[in-house]
Formats: C-alpha cells, structure tokens, sequence
C-alpha cells in the first residue's frame, strides 16, 4: 500500500477514504458508498447531466474538457448499445493519481461508471487498467465480483430495473494507449493506434456504439458530486474549474506525495508549503506543471493558480496534474532527453512526424548532451519540433514537442553550453547508458 | 446525396456530400500529395502529406479524412502547406536511404517525386540511419525495411482488397515494421498487389527486381494471356540478344476494367516467353524419330506439300484441326476458315472449358443480359454457382470483394466447396456436387432435392427479395442446366449473366467457330450461306468430328492428317500417342509439348504478348491485343496459317482479304500511326491503286469478322484507344446449344497453375515449390 501524505490545505472530497479500507465492500459502505447511485436511480438523466455540468467537473485525463457536456453528447437514441469506458492507462510520466483511487477506493470507480450509465442510458461499462499496474488488477477484479455479490452490477442491480455489468480490462504497457480513441482499439483487440476522428466516441466509439470514455479521476469524482452536492463541489475550486483534484507532486521536494487541493490553488505554495520546498537549501531552476508533456515553467513564471484557464494563460498546461519540481543541480538538456526518450519510445509509429521526429529529436539530443553538437544542432531540434506541433495524428506528438520546444526557448543557454565538444556540464562524465540506449 | 458547395483555391467546385476532399479536389485536376491515401482503401491519415488549410480550423487539416462541407474554404498550396511537406518529407529522408540510383523504384517513385516537388534536399541530420537487412518473403516479394515509409498501403491491400491478411505491422515507433504473417515469410496469394502498391521501393519483386531502370523499358499495354477475366496488363519490355524480353507485368497506367489489380500469372508468369528451352526453328523429324532443325521453306514446303496431298488423295474429311484457347480472334477465325475453305473439313475443335453455345443460346431470346466484368463493380447483388472464383477467375473475386466492401453488395453462392468468397457472402449453401441442376430446380420453385433443407429454404428467401442481380456460373453447368438457370433468372426484375470459362480466350475461340458443327457467330454449318457468299467458295455442310471424335478416328487409321495450332491436346486428353502413329501431324507452338514430340512437323510459334489481335474475356468483353515486341525465329499462328496456305498452293488472298476494306490496316502490322494507314488507302482509292497491306494484316481479318458475326460488329475507335467494348451478346444464330456434345473439359487451375503456359513458367513453380516447403495452411484459409 502506498504511503500517503497529507497537508493541511488537502480538501479530501475524492480521498475522503484513502487509507480507510474502503477498498472492502462493507467498509466502502460505512463510509457512504454506494449512495450517490442510489440516489441517482430517483433523477431523470438529464438532471444527472446537469448535476454533472453544474458542479464545473473537468476531465481529469489532461485536456480538461466539460465532463458533464462530454456525457451529453451522446445521443437519447442509439441502435448500437452504449458504453462507458473508464481510462485506467494512467502513463504520463510525473502522474500517479489513478493507481491510488484503483488502490484505496475501486468502488467509487464502479460507482461513478453506474452513474454515468444512468445518465446516458448505457448497459455496460469497461474499467481499463494500465498494463503496468498489475498489483490493482487483484483490487479491482475482486471490487467488481463483491459489487457483483451484492447485486450492485449484472441484472436488476440495486433491487431496481436496471442491468449494469463491468469488465475489467488492462492495457499492454502502451502510452499511446491512454489516448481515448487508442484505447477503444486496444479494448477491441486490436493495435493500439488512434482512430480518425469525427466519428467522436459519443457517436460511435467502442464497437461503432456511443461510448463515454473518461479519466478514471473523473469518473470516480463523479459520487463525491453527488455525495457533497453540485454547487458545493463548484465551490471549491475556482471559475470553470469546478472542485478539487489529486496533485502528484515529485521531484526535488522535501514532502513528495499525491494531494488533494482545491482547483486554483498556488502554484508556488504548492511547491514550497505543501510540499515542503526544495531540499538541502537548493534553488529552484523549473516546474514542469502537468505532467511530461506540459511545457516547463521558469521559477519566476510559478505564482499561478492551478487550474485549467490560468496555466493555460502561463503558456503551458494543467495536464494530468504530476507536477515535476527540479531543482539547480539539473542539466535541462538532460532532462529534455529523458523526457523525448519517453515518447519515442512511446510513439506508436502511426504518422510520420512523430515516428521520425521523436526518433530524431533523441538522437539529436542525445549528441548535443554529449558534446557532439554546434550552434545549428539547437535550432535544428526546435525546428523539428515546430514541425511536429499540430500535425501529428493524435496528441501524442504535440506530448512529445511542446516540452522540447519550450527547454530549447527557456534554456538556450544551457544548450549552448554542451555545444561544440564540451559536453554536459553538470555530468562531466557523459552518462553512456543514457546516451546510447 | 446532394451536392455541397465549397471553394478551394479561390474556386468554387461541387461535389456530393460526404465526398472526401482529396477526392473532390482530384476531380476538380487540383493535386494534394499523399502517401497513405489510396482510393478503395480505408482511411489512414498517417502520412500528413495531404494537409491542407481550412478556414475556421486551428489546425492544418488532412485532405484524405476530411468530408467536404457547404462554405467551406480550403487553400491546398500555401508557404505554410508547403513548409508543412517539406518537413515530413525531410523526417522521412532522414531514415530512407537515398539509394535511388540503385533502387527499384527510382524513375516511378512517389517519395522521390515530392522530394522533387517540395525540395527537401538538403539533410540536416548526421546520425547514422536505422537499418535492417533486406528479408525475402517469397519467390516474389522481397521487402527492404529502411526504404518502408509506412503507409500502410500493402497491409491494407492484402487484408481489404485480397481478403489475405498476411501483411501486419510489428513493434512501435520507429521500429515499426510491415511483417509478413508467418514469422519469416509470407503464405498468401502471392498476387503482388502489395508491391504494386508500395509508393517506394521497399517491396520489390523477385522477377523484376534490379534488372533494369523503368525509362529503359518499352511499356506495352495488353491482354493477360493466362485466365478468362482478360485482365489488361503493361508489360514493361526491354530489348534482347533474340529480339525483347519481357520482365515486368504491372497495369499501373490502371486503364483497364481490372483498374490495378493483377493475380500472380498476371504480374509474373510471363517467364515462359524468354526460357531457354523454346523452340526458334522449324523442326523435322526424321526417319530415327529425332527432330532436325530445317528452314522456314523446307518445313513449310514440306508441310504444305504433305497436307496438299493427303487433301487431295483420302479427302478433307480425313483431316484434323485444333485450334487453341490462347490465339487471338483473328487466329482463331482465320483457322477455322483455312480448316473448311483450304482443307474442306469441318474437323475443327479447341480445349473447351465452357458451354458458351448453350449459354448463347439460352440468352438469345433474353436481349442485352450477358454481363460484362464491369458489371460485377457495382451490382447490387450477385450470384455465383459454382466455380471458385478466387482460385480461378481471380479479377471477378476482386471485384465482387470490392464491391461488398465499398458499396455493401449482397453476395450469394453456391458451391459444392467452401471457397473462399463464402467469407463476404452475405448467403452461402453447400451442395452435393452432383446437386447443381436439382438447385436450379429448387430456387425455382422445385421442392424435390432441398426439401426440409432450412439453409437452402433462407438461401432461396434472400435471394427472392433481390430485384437486380448478376449470376455467374461455372462449368458445373451445361447444355440444358443451362437454359433452365436462365429461365429461372429471367425472372429477377433485372438480372445478367455470366458464364464461366477458363482461358484467355476460350471465348473467342468458340465465338470464332473452332468447332465441328458451329461456324462463327454460332452459325450451324448446315447454314453457311452468308459465309460461302462472302468467301466465295464452297463449305462442308455436315457437322465434323469433335475432339475425341478426331482421336478415335486417328487410332482407328482413319484420320490421315493433324494440325495443331498452339494447343496440347495429347496431354490434356490423355491421348494414347500409339493411336497417332499413322497420323501426319503439324504441330506451331513454343515447346516441345507432349503433342509437339509426335509431330513430324515442328513450326515455332509466338505467344499472346507477341502479336496483335484482339481477344474476348468470358464475360464477351472485347479488348485490343498489342505486341510486346518480336522474338526471333518464330511466327504468329496468323502469319503460319496463311504461310502454310500459301505453301500449299491456295490463294492468300481469299484466305486474307487484305486491302479489301479501307479499315482493313490501323498500322499495327506495318509500324505506321493508325490514322496515318487510313488516309493512304483513301488516296489509294481515289487513285484506283491497289492497296499494297500485309497479308499478315489481323485487321483484315477482323473486317471480315465484323462483318460475318454480328455480335462483334462494335464501334472500333473505342477499342483502337485500349479500351473495352461489351459484344453484342444475342446475336447468334442457334436456337439451343442443349441438343450439343458439349465436351466441356474445366481446367481446374488454381492460382499457381495455368495449363500448358503454367508448366513452363518457372516462377510459378518456384512459387508452389515454396510453398510445399512450408506445407502449413493455405492462404485460403
């Protein structure tokens, strides 16, 4: 079980049962589970959207679109069936909020799915974990079969009219995955590469039927709504950006750890109260906001509230909610290589700006780190990145060259000090097993 | 669908709704680059190369997924799209290897063109390429990964288009890879579609591959010379020490009803031609039983002098004719008229495989129902009885593939196999192989066979709700299965039909009259009068002996003489070679075939892609013939035919009537352009000069058939330009075929195998040789 932490300006709305066992079906009952559902059985659907819409609840996957809108875009009738698909493939490195719901509260995950299928009239509901996290698949199976027990899944659940079932289901170990259309190919079985798009899932997604598909922090947000009410849970964040959400906050801080804080909450503070600061009396040299694929902020560009529009406004994105913190010590060409070694090893090989162009940004940088580059090399990788950004297939390449494109704009400097045979200087060794995996 | 509005490029174009904008904009000649987008094929958008501007839209838009849309503003060519290319193409560079002075495709290579096009010269990258080693998958295919740009094209060909699916793609990233499906190699149709496809030279082909550059060849439009579906081929030619040679088959210029689509014999089983073991001189054999190379006089001399004798001495009536399934109409015709005008006997057959007279027949009263090939693209629904298309007629399986995937056509088909086609069919009955007339029977109403059958009662069903529909059959059905399946199709409220047969020009060789009883057009030979009148000469007016008729009277001393053109009927038959020992036997071919060995005159003959003509598909589709070049020592059957006359004393010209018609020469035979021939035979005219034409002229011959046979009477421009033109097909002149014998011997060929030319194809045996060596399931499955 994972160690939690905890500050207190944490609100905990969808932590509210870490660390109490909830994971057992009795005690998640105690602690008002399962009530939320009960009470959506006695609303009409389109107050259940409302609800949804009113509390300001944005997905929680990274892109932060309206989930009570998303859920109302899927047609009242359909002559395929319905689904509701949760996105458990949790992969953003710096982001590891998911893995702790699936862990201490799985049956508010189940919960919100039957919402959800209340609100849009679906039968069925999937529960995609991240290959990687095999140690949840236990904790999840075993939360669906007790729900399955109780008769809160399979036919006439809750003692209602209602069918509802829930398959759980685990990735292969691909980030491209996490993207939603990719995710619904890999479900059906298939190569786990992004579908074209319109069709949107809510028109036709998994097997051609309207799918819903959310963040797994969105969707087991959704009975806390219900629990503590729609206006009361808008109330806790800040405009638009309703509620609270789970900070991952890592890196070079005193107190790492997943928090839960109001939407808007201080960057800054975030850094150096909730999380204790930097250690051993170090400086700050940047924040990557959300996740790996959320363009770097310099220290003096941190005094901003955390949600959606301000980060945005910051020139970078709110993302997954992992915030990376580094401190002085860290050479920003390296990092910048750690971080385009990820999505190329990563990228599925879809469309060619991608494929070739995280193939190329790493070993690019992977020379200039280690000395071998000249002054051309540096607008050359920022060339290939303006030429990734836009027009890839999926977000992926965007994932991949926004963060490249915002090291090379904001540390410059530091590029040009590996140039021409000098190599890294904050590793004077050049690190080989990084240079030439 | 109703039309949208929409502008691109400041002008206003239309198109329905729901057209992709690529397409829209094709149509409109505006080119937006591709990769992965191929028409028929599912969407990708992988390439990025087709982005576009819309206005309104944040980003640049992909031509290929986007559907156009009332008002909307798109710009194709910009600073911005153009940098947008440029830099996709400079990504792919980086990893392509720039081998283009060796590579296959240089010179037709759609990578290098844009390169060309949007000038993504200069290589900004200096580490080294990723690279893997060049894998042979099959005899034919060959894959070279690093110059792979993944569009996606060959997986989707092979799955969509050929319904194999032995192409996938392995790992992510740029380590993605095409695979093929069975580890190391490929087990499929081997159609080479994927290569065909391929926008650069990452797949190449075994027989093609590094012999030459594509400017170096000659690239000659024709007729495949192996199945009935007559699919157009470009034959990619080069000249050699004996004339050309042939080393590509492709129809990349996608003129015919094929559209690009070519089976294995198509693309590469054109090897025969250039072996080392086909005959270039006359052979005599001698009295030791050995063949002696003599000159084209002497063995005509002799030959003609023989056939003159025999003639004149025991009869025409002793002597025989059999013609063959891969000569050209002319041919065909011209040895028909030869056999019954020179010879006097109507001892005429061919190698049938279909009951076309019975077929002809039964359809004469029914108007314009024969179905062209075409037919098949976009029938609502379709019927095959027996046959397995897929093995045997693997253009019509394309099509109706295709057409069940594009346009959602409803498929039904009978078969006493599990073929492979039962996988798009929408009905699918299994029957006892004996069953098929009792079937006909039944869907017409007939309980007896199929009662308490519930399959074949839903069969019937969906079938009775189809109000337009084409129904191809096989060789299961003849004579009066025949006209009982016409009847009960007749009453479908629109309904064609086709008639399955197995060669080249199986068609046109019954249609030309290689048979005993029927003159051409299907003319009864009691009923000659049309062509004494325009032969001026007398015809035997009794039917003759058929094929096995010619064989029994031979082992009974009976048939005195035999002359074969380009046909082994002794293997195919199963003829005792004792029952000709008595027989003076001619033989023009292009091996010393199993007949070729008994006979005591060799003559070398050309094949389908060496000479001009016309041939005719089983669908009664007539296409244009052309000669991929010439091939020293050896003739065309046309130009034997008419030298053997000639040889024995009969007068050429009532045999060719050369110069007789102004259409007679469109050049093909003397080099000149087409339009050239016709003013100077006008001037002639008006000069009262002679026309001084070939004999050797095939459109003289083709004058005099349009003139005797009335379904092939077709405007002639259309098929002058390479196109195909659909016979008239009620036109015969029986009123049954069913009273025949029809001798309807299938070829069963399958996909690798192609009667006589198959066994002297070496590719297509290296093909089923590698295939035994990995005996695992078959592509079929």
């Amino acid at each position: 079980m994972a160690y939690l932490t905890t500050h207190p300006d944490v609100v905990p709305v969808i932590s509210f049962r870490f660390g109490k066992g909830a994971a057992d079906i009795d005690r998640y009952l105690e602690l008002d589970g399962y009530k939320s559902v009960r009470k959506c059985f006695e609303m009409e659907p389109d107050a259940i959207i409302n609800e949804v819409k009113t509390s300001g609840l944005r997905g929680r996957g990274g892109a932060g679109f309206p989930a009570g809108m998303k859920w109302s875009f899927v047609p009242k009738e359909s002559a395929k069936p319905k689904y509701i698909l949760v996105n458990g493939d949790e992969s953003e490195p710096g982001t590891c909020k998911d893995r702790l719901i699936f862990e201490h509260d799985p049956h508010s995950v189940i919960e919100g799915v039957l919402i959800a299928g209340l609100a849009v009239g679906a039968k069925m509901g999937f529960i995609y974990l991240r290959g990687e996290y095999r140690f949840l698949i236990e904790i999840m199976e075993k939360a669906v079969a007790d729900a399955y027990q109780r008769g809160f899944l399979g036919k006439g659940i809750f003692g209602t009219k209602h069918d509802f079932e829930i398959v759980v289901q685990t990735g292969a170990g691909a980030y491209e995955v996490g993207e939603e259309s990719a995710l619904m190919e890999s479900l059906e079985g298939k190569r786990g590469v992004p579908r074209i798009r319109p069709p949107f899932p809510a028109v036709a997604g998994l097997y051609g039927g309207p799918t819903i598909i959310n963040n797994a922090e969105t969707i087991a947000t959704v009975p806390h709504i219900f629990r503590i009410g729609a206006k009361e849970y808008a109330a806790l964040g800040t405009e638009r950006n309703g509620g609270t959400r789970l900070f991952c906050l890592s890196g070079h801080l005193e107190k790492p750890g997943v928090y839960e804080l109001p939407m808007g909450y201080n960057l800054k503070k975030m850094i150096y109260e909730v999380g204790g600061g930097i250690p051993n009396g170090k400086k700050l040299k940047a924040v990557v906001p959300g996740g790996s694929s959320t363009p770097v902020l310099l220290p003096e560009e941190i005094d901003i509230g955390m949600d959606f529009d301000q980060v945005a406004k910051a020139g970078s994105m709110l993302g997954s909610g992992g915030v990376v913190v580094l401190d002085e010590t860290v050479c920003m060409v390296e990092f910048a290589l750690r971080t385009i070694k990820f999505y190329q090893h990563e990228s599925c090989g879809w469309c060619i700006p991608c494929r070739e162009g995280t193939d190329w940004l790493k070993k690019s940088l992977t020379r200039l780190h280690m000395g071998g580059a000249v002054d051309k090399d540096i607008d050359q990788i920022k060339y290939i990145a303006d030429n990734m950004l836009g027009r890839t297939f999926c977000p992926l390449g965007d994932a991949a060259a926004m963060p490249t494109a915002a090291f090379v704009k904001k540390f410059r400097k530091e590029f040009e000090d590996h140039l021409n045979g000098k190599g890294c200087p904050y590793h004077p060794a050049p690190d080989y097993e990084l240079a030439t995996v | 669908m109703a039309d949208v509005t929409f502008t691109v490029d400041g002008k206003q174009l239309t198109a329905p709704k729901g057209t992709l904008l690529i397409e829209a904009c094709r149509k409109a000649g505006i080119e937006i680059p591709a990769f992965c987008y191929y028409p028929g094929l599912s969407l990708q958008g992988a390439c990025r190369m087709c982005v576009v501007r819309v206005e309104k839209m944040p980003k640049l838009q992909t031509a290929c997924t986007t559907p156009v849309a009332d008002g909307m503003v798109v710009t194709t060519e910009s600073p911005e799209i153009a940098q947008a290319r440029k830099a996709t193409i400079e990504l792919l560079l980086g990893n392509h290897p720039l081998d283009c002075p060796v590579c296959d495709a240089g010179g037709e290579c759609e990578l290098q063109d844009m390169t060309f096009k949007y000038g993504a010269h200069q290589s900004q990258f200096v580490e080294i390429k990723n690279h893997r080693e060049e894998q042979q998958w099959s005899p034919v295919v060959y894959f070279d990964r690093p110059r792979c740009i993944l569009c996606y094209r060959c997986v989707r060909v092979c799955g969509e288009g050929m319904d194999v699916w032995a192409l996938g793609i392995q790992n992510r990233g740029s380590g993605a890879v095409i695979a093929p499906n069975k580890q190391d190699h490929l087990e499929c149709e081997e159609c080479g579609m994927c290569i065909d496809i391929c926008p650069v030279g990452a797949l190449t082909s075994g027989t093609y591959r590094y012999k030459t550059r594509p400017w170096e060849m000659s690239h000659v439009s024709t007729v495949c010379t192996h199945c009935a579906d007559g699919c157009k081929t470009t034959l990619g030619v080069r000249r050699a020490d004996d004339g050309m040679e042939i080393v590509r088959g492709d129809n990349r210029d996608k003129s015919g009803f094929n559209n690009d689509f070519l089976c294995i014999k198509g693309r590469y089983a054109f090897d025969f031609a250039s072996r080392e073991d086909r005959i270039t001189q006359p052979l005599l054999k001698q009295p030791d039983g050995q063949f002696k190379p003599a000159t084209w006089d002497e063995a005509l001399d002799f030959a003609g002098k023989q056939l003159r004798e025999i003639r004149d001495t025991r009869g025409g009536k002793s002597i025989g004719v059999i013609g063959s399934t891969r000569i050209t109409n002319e041919e065909a015709y011209l040895l028909q008229k030869f056999a019954r005008t020179v010879l006097g006997t109507n001892n005429i057959d061919h190698h049938r495989t279909a009951d076309y007279p019975s077929f002809l027949a039964a359809l004469k009263a029914k108007g314009q129902k024969e179905a062209s090939i075409r037919d098949f693209a976009d029938a609502k629904a379709i019927l095959v009885l027996g046959s397995d298309p897929t093995e045997q007629h693997p253009l019509l399986a394309w099509q109706i593939r295709n057409n069940v995937r594009n346009n959602q056509a409803r498929l039904y088909a009978a078969n006493h196999q599990d073929i492979k086609l039962r996988r798009q069919a929408t009905g699918f009955l299994k029957i006892q192989q004996e069953n098929y007339g009792a079937l006909i029977a039944f869907l017409a109403g007939n309980e007896k066979t199929f009662e308490g059958n519930a399959n074949a009662a839903g069969f019937r069903e969906a079938l009775r709700k189809e109000e337009s529909i084409v129904i191809a059959f096989g060789s299961e059905y003849r004579g009066r299965d025949i006209e009982a399946l016409i009847a009960f199709g007749a009453g479908f409220p629109n309904v064609k039909f086709a008639c399955l047969g197995d060669y080249a020009n199986s068609r046109g060789a019954s249609d030309m009259g290689l048979l005993p009883d029927l003159l051409p057009g299907y003319v009864p030979v009691t009923g000659a009068g049309s062509f004494m009148q325009e032969y001026g000469a007398a015809l035997p007016q009794t039917a003759g002996m058929d094929m096995v008729q010619m064989f029994d009277a031979a082992g009974r001393g009976e048939l005195a003489a035999l002359y074969v053109a380009s046909a082994d009927p002794v293997k195919r038959f199963g003829v005792d070679p004792a029952a000709l020992k008595n027989t003076f036997l001619i033989v023009q071919d292009m091996f010393l075939t199993e007949t070729a060995k008994l006979a005591d005159v060799i003559l070398p003959a050309a094949n389908l892609y060496e000479k001009a003509g016309t041939a005719t598909n089983t669908y009664g589709d007539l296409q244009l013939v052309k000669k991929a070049g010439d091939k020293a020592g050896v003739r065309s059957d046309f130009d034997l035919i008419v030298r053997l006359a000639g040889h024995m004393g009969h007068d050429i010209k009532s045999l060719v009537p050369f110069g007789k018609g102004l259409l007679a020469d469109f050049g093909q035979s003397r080099g000149t352009q087409s339009g050239e021939a016709d003013r100077h035979a006008v001037w002639l005219t008006a000069h009262q000069l002679e026309l001084k034409a070939s004999p050797f002229d095939p459109f003289a011959i083709f004058d005099e058939i349009q003139r005797l046979v009335p379904a092939y009477d077709l405007p002639r421009l259309d098929l002058m330009a390479g196109n195909d033109e659909h016979l008239k097909s009620d036109l015969v002149q029986i009123q049954t075929g069913a009273t025949r014998r029809d001798l309807v011997l299938p070829s069963n060929d399958t996909l690798f195998t192609s009667g006589t030319l198959g066994e002297y194809s070496q590719m297509l045996h290296s093909v089923m040789e590698s295939r035994k060596q990995s005996p695992a399931e078959t592509a079929a499955d």
